[in-house]
């Protein structure tokens, strides 16, 4: 098999902060991608999930610098600077923003906003733009003569799907949805969940679902990776993350998530997340783990494979540390 | 099920139960600018509440449940005449309240109290917790300054934060969001109230925490304290609420036990709104029956029944005759504002 889609190998994302230590946001993460791939990056707000997606975009703000690798199709997005982030922006890579039903321009029509892009990347124009936005319009479950209407005349849950469109306008391969369901209303969030799906079945997208909700990525996702602390905890089949994790944090999300026919008591985890301006020793998770022993407040453990196509960063699963 | 008669209703009646809102509707008027005014278009009302009945007892937590601008939230603030009805009844206690005026009102405010859904909204910012926890015992003049302090510790432990004095003098923006939601429950129990309104209080909070507010909810539940809840969840509805009426377009269509309308859904719109929600377990996909189409807009609410123009199941009677009642659908109040349950004669026995 050729290279993967998309292979990022040990990013790492600082923010410089005014009179305060920088803050390490995204602390070495790993993940592959391949044509069709549903991914979802899960954890809770500030685990670096957002930061991680906004990195392939090449979209972090000045104060953030970056470490690793972003390979697309086998080339590093990171080593060209902007210059090489910008031509792989939109046309390789796009990105459903959080909130983004309520990024539009609230004076110009919708149909426009999908034919900029196609016009500044040099893809299509004029009439052929326009063709190519009602089709996208139509694709996403609205008619194309609708697209002439104004953003305020859409519903949310249109806005939403038209921003769809608008982020699949140049053709990418790679679609980052940050929370794309998070505003909506359930019923409106499964059109647009169904929506996803379809795209990665039908035109073979790449999907990474950016969440805390981790139901939505249950349902939607073939693959998981859970995020604390800026790392990943835990990677791995959606199933085999729900039914065996090994690592507590993934136990404890899925304990502190009410399932509609769920009859066990729901938890909440203690505690707070660390620190990100800090050097984190041992275990990020330890403070808040329910099975931690001595080791894991000192000694960082190790991404295991613990399972076919599945990994976690856990003592427990480390017979070395373990039987020390 | 007909609602008792009671001789008087003026006074407190122990044995009523907290809170019982009869057909209650809310409606808004829409201006119809200058124009429309000197046109003589008709005048218009968003009908956000319309024909509403249900009770919250002592101890028991209702989850009203439904998407947004189903009237939920306009339900729950008429109910404690936060909003001034259009028509119908609610009593507490069993004491008519629906009329009262507002210098009456005051001494019963400080018995319902509610709580928002952003805790990041709802504090000020520039107040400590424990300016914020002894507010509204200064509005309602309660105590002395000895007798607030103590009261205000001990809304505050009963809220989960615990020692007071830890919390005691900071402010919001050194608290965490779980943490701001508990100051915001000390605040409305320092009162000491029998009704609270909870609406969506755990929706802007991250997942780890969510339950801890919960739970905590429900063992204020456990000590007596009715709980109104309004989610858009079902699935925290399903776990935490007693009884849950599922509300669509400012009616409720599906009241009952929790567990009999998550697990026994009887109205096409309950079966639908469970069909979408995500399910924990992957392996549980099963195919969503998704709606086509928008919930309407409340200034023009459909003939019939107003859920017909969506609903899979809608026949002939659907569009001509509305449900103002729910006919019963099984054990323990369970009904549903359905025109398929009226060819269930064996079920009109044991509703009520």
């Amino acid at each position: 098999m050729s290279a993967p889609l998309l292979q990022v190998e040990d990013l790492h994302v600082w923010f410089e902060q005014v009179a305060r230590p920088d803050l390490h946001a995204v602390q070495g993460v790993d993940f592959e991608l391949n044509q069709g791939d549903r991914l979802g990056l899960v954890g809770e707000s500030g685990c670096g999930k957002t930061t991680a997606v906004l990195a392939l975009m090449g979209l972090l703000p000045p104060n953030a610098s970056v470490a690793g690798r972003i390979l697309f199709r086998g080339e590093d997005l990171l080593a060209g600077g902007e210059e090489t982030a910008r031509s792989h922006r939109w046309t390789d890579v796009a990105m459903v923003f959080q909130g983004a039903m309520n990024a539009f321009n609230p004076v110009r029509r919708i149909v426009e906003q999908i034919t900029e892009p196609m016009e500044l990347h040099g893809q299509a124009e004029g009439k052929a733009a326009k063709q190519r936005a009602g089709e996208l319009l139509e694709l996403v479950g609205i008619s194309a003569q609708q697209g002439d209407r104004y953003p305020h005349e859409f519903s949310g849950g249109m806005r939403q799907r038209a921003a769809i469109a608008m982020a699949l306008a140049c053709d990418p391969k790679v679609l980052l949805a940050d929370e794309p369901t998070t505003a909506l209303d359930v019923m409106i969030q499964a059109q647009v969940l169904q929506l996803l799906v379809e795209l990665t079945t039908e035109l073979g997208l790449a999907l990474v679902l950016v969440t805390h909700d981790l139901p939505v990525v249950a349902q939607v996702c073939t693959r998981a990776a859970v995020m604390y602390a800026g790392r990943i905890a835990e990677a791995g089949p959606m199933e085999v993350l729900f039914h065996t994790p090994r690592h507590p944090y993934t136990r404890l999300l899925f304990a502190a998530t009410p399932d509609l026919y769920g009859e066990e008591a729901v938890l909440s985890i203690p505690g707070a997340p660390p620190r990100l301006d800090q050097d984190i020793i041992g275990c990020p998770f330890a403070p808040r783990c329910d099975v931690s022993f001595e080791e894991c407040r000192v000694i960082t453990p190790r991404m295991l494979s613990v399972g076919n196509d599945h990994l976690a960063s856990c003592h427990l699963n480390d017979s070395s540390v373990r039987t020390a | 099920m007909s609602v008792p008669e009671r001789g008087s209703t003026d006074q407190e009646d122990p044995q009523a139960p907290l809170l019982e809102v009869r057909d209650l509707v809310t409606y808004y008027p829409i201006s119809r600018g200058i124009v429309g005014a000197l046109a003589r278009r008709p005048k218009l009302a968003a009908h956000a509440v319309e024909g509403v009945s249900f009770t919250v007892a002592e101890g028991e937590m209702l989850a009203l449940v439904g998407e947004s601008g189903c009237g939920k939230t306009t339900t729950a603030e008429t109910a404690m005449r936060l909003i001034e009805p259009t028509s119908g009844t609610i009593r507490f206690r069993g004491r008519n309240i629906t009329k009262l005026a507002p210098s009456q009102m005051r001494p019963l405010r400080r018995r319902m109290q509610i709580i928002y859904q952003d805790p990041y909204d709802s504090l000020d910012p520039r107040f400590r917790v424990r300016q914020t926890v002894e507010e509204p015992l200064l509005v309602h003049q309660l105590g002395s300054s000895s007798e607030r302090r103590d009261r205000v510790a001990r809304a505050m432990e009963r809220a989960g934060l615990a020692p007071a004095d830890l919390f005691l003098e900071r402010y919001p923006h050194e608290l965490s969001g779980g943490q701001r939601q508990r100051v915001a429950i000390a605040a409305a129990l320092v009162l000491e109230p029998e009704l609270l309104v909870a609406d969506e209080p755990v929706s802007m909070l991250d997942v780890s925490v969510r339950a801890g507010i919960l739970s905590l909810l429900d063992g204020l539940r456990r000590t007596g304290l009715g709980i109104l809840m309004i989610t858009h969840d079902l699935s925290t509805a399903s776990h935490f609420a007693d009884r849950i009426a599922v509300m669509y377009l400012g009616r409720i269509v599906e009241q009952g036990l929790a567990h009999d309308v998550v697990q026994d859904p009887q109205h096409p719109y309950t079966k639908a709104l469970i069909s979408v929600v995500p399910k924990r377990d992957p392996r549980d996909r099963t195919e969503p029956q998704i709606l086509t189409g928008e919930t309407p807009n409340p200034v023009r609410v459909p003939s019939g029944c107003r859920f017909h123009p969506r609903c899979p199941a809608a026949f002939d009677r659907c569009p001509r005759d509305d449900p103002v009642e729910l006919l019963p659908a099984g054990e323990d109040g369970h009904g549903a504002a359905c025109w398929l349950l009226s060819d269930r004669p064996h079920l009109a026995h044991r509703g009520a």
